[in-house]
């Protein structure tokens, strides 16, 4: 899917923006999921790293 | 899902992988991301613009989640970050007009070709060469010392290569203070980003591998400022570079959303082994892959000449073998040193 497909009939300048748009929305929501889940696990897997 | 990405499972899952093996190199270098990325997806036969354009919003996308990583153990330096991005983006325009100059005369190709393999195998030996000197020098250190206390941002002038130190005896104004502390003139760091834009602007790369070392060699920073300030002037650069692919409509947002799932643990684990492991045990390993990618894209210029894509593959796998390798042996050493680190009782 390109920018073009997501906004069909804006102008490149705008869809361009959006192509940007979705991207960091989609970095910020993986930065903050990714995140949890090392809040969540982290500690496991440190512990179970340092008792091999 | 893989229907609205326009990608099918296995494909999918190959992005995701790889992705995850650019982002612990972007995260534990602050490069190692277009120049992996552009020909994986050239070799797996996506028109060029389309490889480019992916990329670098791909590179866009993964500086914003390591950038955000580093920001959280306050590695990167956005003053300097800033400034940099102008004269790079001058340096950038710079070279692209060597380019097209050289583009009139018939010669571009041969000529950014034979450059690039030397930059990669140049970067390539003073990483080696810094590693095995600083693995002579800090034995000792090593021997006794805790591992994140070296990264974590001091700036000592142990910490600041001697070539660096020497341009930083030339105190012309106007200075600038970092924000490790240590104090550059503007003069340098002007000197620095329009170079490495130009450097970035010739051979039509991210630059990040030229940016980094430009940072921790000749601005003098620590190493994981220097890493979180590359990231975040590629965040800037990058973000120029992928509205420019995106007003051309060649941005492909299922391969970029692919690479950025893999990416973003992958940049995250990067970012947090700068914090464990000990610089030397991997610069080594990062300046032998430099030289074999330099021997790679020296390969994959020989096949273009000669017509022979099997020489191409070769080079590919050479090129992404070499990087498989590097990013085990952060992960391993990253282990170990957590391992280390928690199984000592905690000093007084």
């Amino acid at each position: 899917m390109t920018g073009t497909e997501l906004l069909p009939g804006a102008s490149p300048t705008v869809a361009a923006l959006a192509v940007l748009g979705v991207v960091v929305l989609e970095a910020g929501l993986l930065y903050a999921g990714y995140g949890v889940l090392e809040d969540r696990l982290g500690p496991v897997i440190f512990r179970r790293i340092a008792g091999r | 899902m893989f229907g609205l990405l326009g990608l099918t499972p296995g494909l999918f899952a190959l992005f995701v992988v790889f992705g995850f093996m650019v982002g612990v190199f972007f995260g534990f270098f602050g490069m190692g991301g277009s120049f992996l990325v552009t020909p994986a997806l050239l070799i797996l036969g996506y028109p060029a613009p389309v490889a480019i354009g992916s990329s670098m919003t791909f590179v866009f996308g993964t500086a914003v989640i390591a950038t955000l990583k580093h920001h959280d153990t306050g590695q990167v330096d956005y003053r300097l970050g800033a400034l940099m991005f102008v004269g790079i983006a001058l340096g950038i325009e710079g070279g692209s007009r060597i380019v097209f100059a050289l583009e009139m005369l018939g010669v571009a190709e041969a000529v950014v070709g034979i450059a690039y393999v030397l930059v990669l195998a140049a970067i390539g030996l003073l990483f080696t060469r810094s590693a095995l000197n600083g693995d002579d020098e800090g034995d000792d250190e090593a021997d006794d010392g805790d591992a994140s206390d070296e990264s974590g941002g001091s700036s000592g002038d142990d910490d600041i290569p001697a070539i660096a130190q020497k341009v930083q005896s030339y105190n012309i104004p106007p200075m600038m203070t970092l924000a490790d502390g240590q104090t550059a003139s503007l003069w340098t760091i002007s000197g620095v980003s329009g170079g490495v834009g130009l450097i970035s602007g010739f051979l039509g790369v991210g630059g990040g591998f030229v940016r980094m070392p430009a940072i921790y060699y000749v601005i003098g920073t620590s190493l994981a400022a220097a890493v979180g300030t590359s990231l975040f002037t590629g965040l800037l650069s990058g973000g120029v570079g992928a509205f420019t692919y995106g007003r051309a409509g060649v941005i492909d947002l299922g391969i970029v959303t692919a690479l950025l799932l893999g990416s973003a643990l992958g940049a995250r684990i990067g970012s947090g082994a700068t914090a464990y492991v000990n610089e030397d045990d991997v610069t080594i390993y990062f300046g032998i892959m430099l030289l074999i990618a330099s021997v790679a894209v020296a390969l994959g210029e020989a096949a273009a000449w000669l017509s022979m894509p099997a020489l191409d593959q070769f080079s590919f796998v050479l090129l992404v073998g070499s990087a498989l390798f590097v990013c085990a042996t952060i992960l391993y050493h990253g282990a170990l040193a957590v391992r280390r680190e928690r199984g000592t009782p905690p000093s007084a």
